[in-house]
């Protein structure tokens, strides 16, 4: 399992153990955390999973596909660190990840 | 006016249903939440049954929304394999087909939508499938395989996924449609062609214009489709794909106003105060566009089970939306945001030979709908001016070389 902790716009947190091959945006899903709507269950072709990476991880996650680079460009309120969490896939590598949320996923 | 400590129970437990029951519990409702659904298992995703799931590409749990403990966990009262019979609005009460009985202070109609039987000889052949349910998808995965050779009725969008699935599975397959084009009452002719060329350059035969009047077999098992030509298309296995209808039946039978399914506003809510109707099964109103209609699609779902949960928790309604749906056939990326009403133009962006191209369908200089093959800034830029219903300017929305950004600016 890796700890991950997903941080909504207003500063709740939310600790949860994901386990390993699941997205960061599935872990955020199945425990019905606010914030990450992942309206097309992880296709890669909505941009509501958005969430920003904290820097010290940002190495880790991966790089992005052009497919989430092209989605997220057209996201809004996005920053260097923006990534689609659909597209995050947990590994043990991710244990202690903090990603907090836009203001809202349109 | 919202009720925290209301019971609320919830017809239908598929993904808007699901959605629905999730959000209220999120959204701190307290009171009792009863979800019914026929199927034996909880909520899930059906969208990758036709795709990633029927090329193995997705397991059974990745599908569910939420893994079965949730409902437990958040107190959510999940009662599987159980229908609904009718509902008794004067008692608030609803009437289940094994005989129990449920109150309820607010009721959430999600009963969906079934798919369209053909009327014909033979419908009831073991291998004559649908593809609506994980069960059916379990059938479909169980029959067909290399050295098979899978016949789909209907070259709507269902019918084009189960195609480049089945070819994934190494079956040989062949599309079967009414309509001398694909796509017919969906999209338009370049999207039509597009779509079969792609098709066709991976395997898939098609016979265009047929009509299908009965499916042979023997032993129980289907062996072909026979045309009203007289020819027989031999198969082992059939999914039929022309279409659904609302599961609506529930709530005429209770004299809620329908049209071409539960008519609601845009809180979800029925003529009935008490009683909600979401997703596939509801008739909707669609502001940007002036109308009402139903629609058959994960976001609309989501869409409405948010308005509902607002409307029931006491919270500000959604902001609205411009409806979008996505498809994925190889490795296409068909990404739809929007409805092609009144449509006066279409002008399409980029070169369909690429496989990375736009149709964008006007009516004077507002964008009504995109079907963007491979082009995300395409489609997150035209949902965006859908829902703005900006004017546009047509030059540069067509010239590839002016960027979706600046087509907006």
């Amino acid at each position: 399992m890796a700890k991950i902790t997903y941080i909504e716009h207003d500063g709740t947190e939310h600790v949860i153990d994901v386990k390993p091959g699941l997205s960061v945006m599935e872990g955020a899903v199945k425990n019905n955390i606010p914030g990450i709507d992942a309206d097309c269950g992880g296709a890669c072709a909505c941009a509501t999973c958005h969430v920003y990476v904290k820097e010290e991880w940002l190495d880790k996650t991966g790089e992005k596909s052009a497919m989430e680079e092209s989605m997220l460009d057209f996201a809004e309120s996005v920053e260097p660190n923006s990534r689609l969490s659909c597209q995050i896939r947990v590994s043990d590598a991710l244990d202690g990840l903090v990603v907090t949320m836009p203001e809202s996923q349109h | 006016m919202s009720d925290p400590a209301a019971h609320v129970v919830i017809l239908g437990a598929g993904h808007a249903g699901g959605t629905l029951a999730a959000l209220l519990r999120q959204q701190g409702h307290e009171g009792p939440i009863t979800l019914v659904g026929e199927e034996p298992i909880p909520p899930y995703q059906r969208p990758p049954l036709s795709k990633a799931w029927l090329k193995g590409e997705a397991d059974a749990d990745s599908l569910a929304l939420k893994p079965l403990e949730f409902y437990a966990e958040h107190n959510i009262d999940f009662r599987p394999a159980t229908r609904a019979k009718r509902l008794e609005r004067s008692r608030q009460v609803v009437h289940l087909e094994d005989g129990g009985v449920i109150a309820y202070d607010l009721l959430a109609i999600a009963t969906g939508a079934r798919a369209i039987a053909l009327p014909i000889p033979g419908a009831d052949l073991s291998g004559v499938m649908f593809l609506r349910t994980a069960a059916d998808a379990e059938q479909l995965k169980a029959t067909i395989g290399p050295g098979r050779t899978l016949a789909v009725v209907g070259g709507g969008y269902i019918g084009l996924e189960v195609a480049a699935s089945g070819r994934a599975l190494g079956a040989e397959v062949v599309v079967l449609e009414r309509e001398d084009r694909l796509l017919a009452r969906v999209a338009c002719d370049t999207l039509s062609s597009f779509f079969k060329g792609y098709h066709e350059q991976r395997g898939v035969d098609f016979e265009l214009g047929c009509s299908v009047v009965g499916f042979e077999g023997r032993d129980g098992f289907v062996t072909g489709v026979r045309l009203a030509d007289g020819r027989l298309i031999a198969c082992d296995a059939v999914v039929v794909g022309v279409g659904a209808q609302p599961n609506d039946e529930i709530a005429r039978d209770a004299g809620l106003d329908c049209a071409r399914g539960v008519v609601v506003d845009l809180e979800a809510r029925t003529s009935d105060p008490n009683i909600f109707a979401i997703g596939d099964v509801a008739h909707r109103p669609m502001p940007i566009y002036g109308r009402m209609f139903r629609m058959e699609s994960v976001p609309n779902a989501l869409e409405q089970a948010k308005q509902a949960a607002a409307a029931i928790t006491g919270r500000p309604a959604p902001a609205g939306e411009a409806p979008w749906q996505w498809s994925d056939q190889y490795d296409l990326k068909l990404q739809i945001a929007g409805y092609a009403f009144d449509v006066d133009e279409i002008l399409v962006r980029g070169d369909p030979a690429t496989a990375k191209f736009a149709v964008f369908h006007l009516k004077g200089d507002q964008l009504q709908s995109v079907e963007a093959i491979n082009s995300p800034p395409e489609f997150m830029m035209g949902k965006q001016l859908i829902l703005s219903r900006r004017a546009v300017d047509k030059a540069r929305l067509a010239d590839p070389s002016v960027s979706m950004k600046e087509v907006a600016a």
